[in-house]
């Protein structure tokens, strides 16, 4: 039951932050959804990742959200979209249709529930499998952080520089 | 049909329709990356419960940490170059970008 709860909960605040014109607004909505996410994460047992999807998802991405909207100014754009809306339904309806004609095998609940039933996952076996077996990847995210930072600051810096050329 | 895997998949595929659907009729170039978020946040579930179901919850887990990191640079970059198309076109609007000549 709480399950049920907790993914009607994530679908109301992931339609909420599409729905919301005010883009701060849309941000928190955006917020809870990942607060909510990492609690269904928790609920599957992923406990790790839960507490990084809480804190980079639902903090540090909110910020983020926040502070961009803050400099760039909350432009509310009310007007027809691009695409027209039953073309795009056509394109969401098609490409979930496929993803779900991709999965049915998985579907079967016998096989979910005799899976669900082993719990014989080790503590600590998370560390050995994220530093150990994959190691690269590892890597590949600290690089991967350097590089955003690197490139924010490359933006950053170009306006100061064309701020400093304009005085 | 109440099982936590069922209810997690229906999740996802709904997570993963309002994402793409967001980023399709949005205009607004911040909201695009919000839409992006809603599907990256569904792929990312839809890899710690594929790790569950085959029993090896610790490598769905380290995979999506990795999908964590890259989407969060990815909406650091996006955002930042929004802010800067903002300060030097005046608009975020994505039409408005598209008819723009240099």
């Amino acid at each position: 039951m709480l399950d049920l709860l907790i993914g009607a909960g994530i679908l109301f605040c992931a339609v909420k932050a599409m729905q919301e014109n005010r883009l701060l607004v849309s941000a928190l909505w955006l917020a809870l959804t990942s607060a909510l996410v990492s609690w269904m994460m928790y609920r599957v047992g992923a406990a790790e990742v839960a507490v990084v999807e809480l804190s980079v998802g639902a903090g540090l991405v909110t910020v983020l959200f926040v502070f961009a909207i803050n400099i760039a100014g909350d432009e509310s754009l009310t007007r027809q979209s691009l695409v027209p809306r039953p073309l795009a339904w056509f394109a969401v309806v098609f490409s979930m249709g496929l993803l779900v004609w991709m999965i049915m095998p998985t579907l079967q609940s016998e096989r979910m529930r005799a899976v669900l039933e082993q719990t014989g996952v080790l503590a600590g076996l998370f560390r050995s499998v994220l530093w150990e077996d994959r190691r690269v990847d590892t890597l590949m995210q600290v690089v991967l952080f350097f590089a955003g930072a690197l490139a924010v600051l490359g933006l950053i810096g170009e306006q100061r520089k064309s701020h400093e050329e304009s005085e | 049909m109440f099982y936590l895997p069922n209810i997690v998949l229906v999740v996802v595929l709904a997570l993963l329709g309002i994402g793409i659907y967001c980023i399709l009729i949005s205009r607004n170039l911040i909201k695009v990356v919000v839409g992006l978020q809603i599907a990256v946040k569904g792929a990312f579930l839809a890899l710690v419960l594929a790790g569950k179901l085959a029993s090896q919850i610790d490598v769905g887990q380290s995979i999506a940490l990795t999908v964590i990191v890259a989407d969060t640079i990815v909406a650091v970059v996006a955002l930042a170059l929004a802010v800067q198309i903002r300060r030097k076109f005046g608009t975020l609007d994505v039409h408005a970008l598209m008819s723009l000549r240099r």
